[in-house]
């Protein structure tokens, strides 16, 4: 069994309402945030034969479903779960 | 002229659509599970209705485009059948890649429901026939992810071909910042794919289609696809010119 972390990110360029948000709150409250980001942590448990197949099967859901191309980025890191 | 709409769990402006087809235009109108197929025969428009398809999870109508019913729209949007996508429905169209571009939270991060003015950028569609070009009308939005994002050559790109439906506007048609409810790129409001024959728009057209809702000017949009549809309207000139 492996577990995957994906992060899904806006790409550099694209206005983050939310963040924009977030870092007037933080400002606000006093700390010196210069610029703020949301994104998303995705977390999966999957079957896979190695830990090569397993980042290839992250690869697949981040490019069909998990990012939309047009606005956000994605990264991930894949591990074997210990027994 | 057969109409369809797609009921997502969670669509929740199914019931409107379905009216207007049928009671206020006098046409049949058919509900489609999501998870039932159909043939592009079956009908000559499409509606996917507004509301909130699975939740809205990972992001609006992310989840939906890859419900067995969507495989259908994509075979009748690639028979030239007419798809038009309300709000939620547009989130759709987006996702499943038959539009261009990607929706974002609205900037002010408000869900908004109100009505806004438009501006026709288009007439020139089977969606837009009896509106005429320039015109200012009046539609309600209920949403708080329609601020849309395409990059520039994607917009360049709409321009050139006349493929903006819709602007927030102010009543007087001036496309400003202070008419943008939400911070689409350009005002847009709608936008249609190169054939012509898929729509996606912001604005609720079913929610102000009949005098007893005080505003009439939605129902033009559901007239123009009869009047297309019936053969009594040409549409691409201007991409002829």
């Amino acid at each position: 069994m492996f577990n995957a972390k994906i992060w899904v990110r806006f790409k550099n360029g694209v206005l983050d309402p939310q963040g924009a948000a977030i870092k007037g709150a933080l400002n606000h409250l006093g700390f010196e945030a210069e610029d703020v980001r949301v994104g998303k942590l995705i977390e999966v448990k999957l079957k896979a034969d190695n830990l090569d197949e397993a980042k290839a099967k992250v690869r697949m859901m981040c490019e069909k479903l998990l990012a939309n191309p047009v606005l956000e980025d994605f990264s991930f890191e894949v591990v074997e779960e210990s027994i | 002229m057969r109409c369809a709409v797609i009921v997502f769990p969670g669509s929740n402006c199914d019931v409107d659509c379905f009216h207007v087809w049928k009671e206020v235009l006098g046409q049949p109108a058919e509900y489609v599970f999501h998870k039932e197929k159909f043939s592009p025969e079956d009908f000559d428009l499409i509606i996917l209705p507004g509301g909130f398809s699975y939740g809205d999870y990972l992001r609006a109508g992310a989840i939906a485009r890859f419900s067995p019913a969507m495989d259908s729209v994509y075979k009748a949007a690639e028979k030239g059948k007419l798809i038009l996508g309300i709000c939620n429905g547009f989130q759709i169209l987006l996702e499943a890649g038959l539009l261009p571009g990607a929706m974002m939270k609205n900037r002010d991060l408000k869900f908004h429901c109100h009505d806004v003015y438009l501006k026709v950028g288009t007439a020139d569609s089977p969606f837009t026939n009896m509106y005429l070009p320039g015109e200012v009308v009046k539609m309600p939005i209920a949403h708080g992810e329609g601020n849309y994002y395409a990059d520039a050559d994607t917009i360049e790109r709409l321009k050139r071909e006349d493929r903006i439906i819709f602007y927030y506007s102010d009543e007087k048609g001036n496309i400003t910042d202070e008419a943008n409810p939400n911070g689409s790129v350009e005002n847009i409001a709608g936008i249609l794919n190169e054939e012509r024959n898929v729509l996606g728009m912001m604005p609720h057209p079913e929610r102000c289609a009949e005098e007893i809702l005080g505003n009439t000017d939605g129902k033009r949009l559901f007239m123009s696809i009869l009047e297309y549809l019936e053969g009594r309207v040409k549409i691409g000139k201007s991409r002829r010119s």
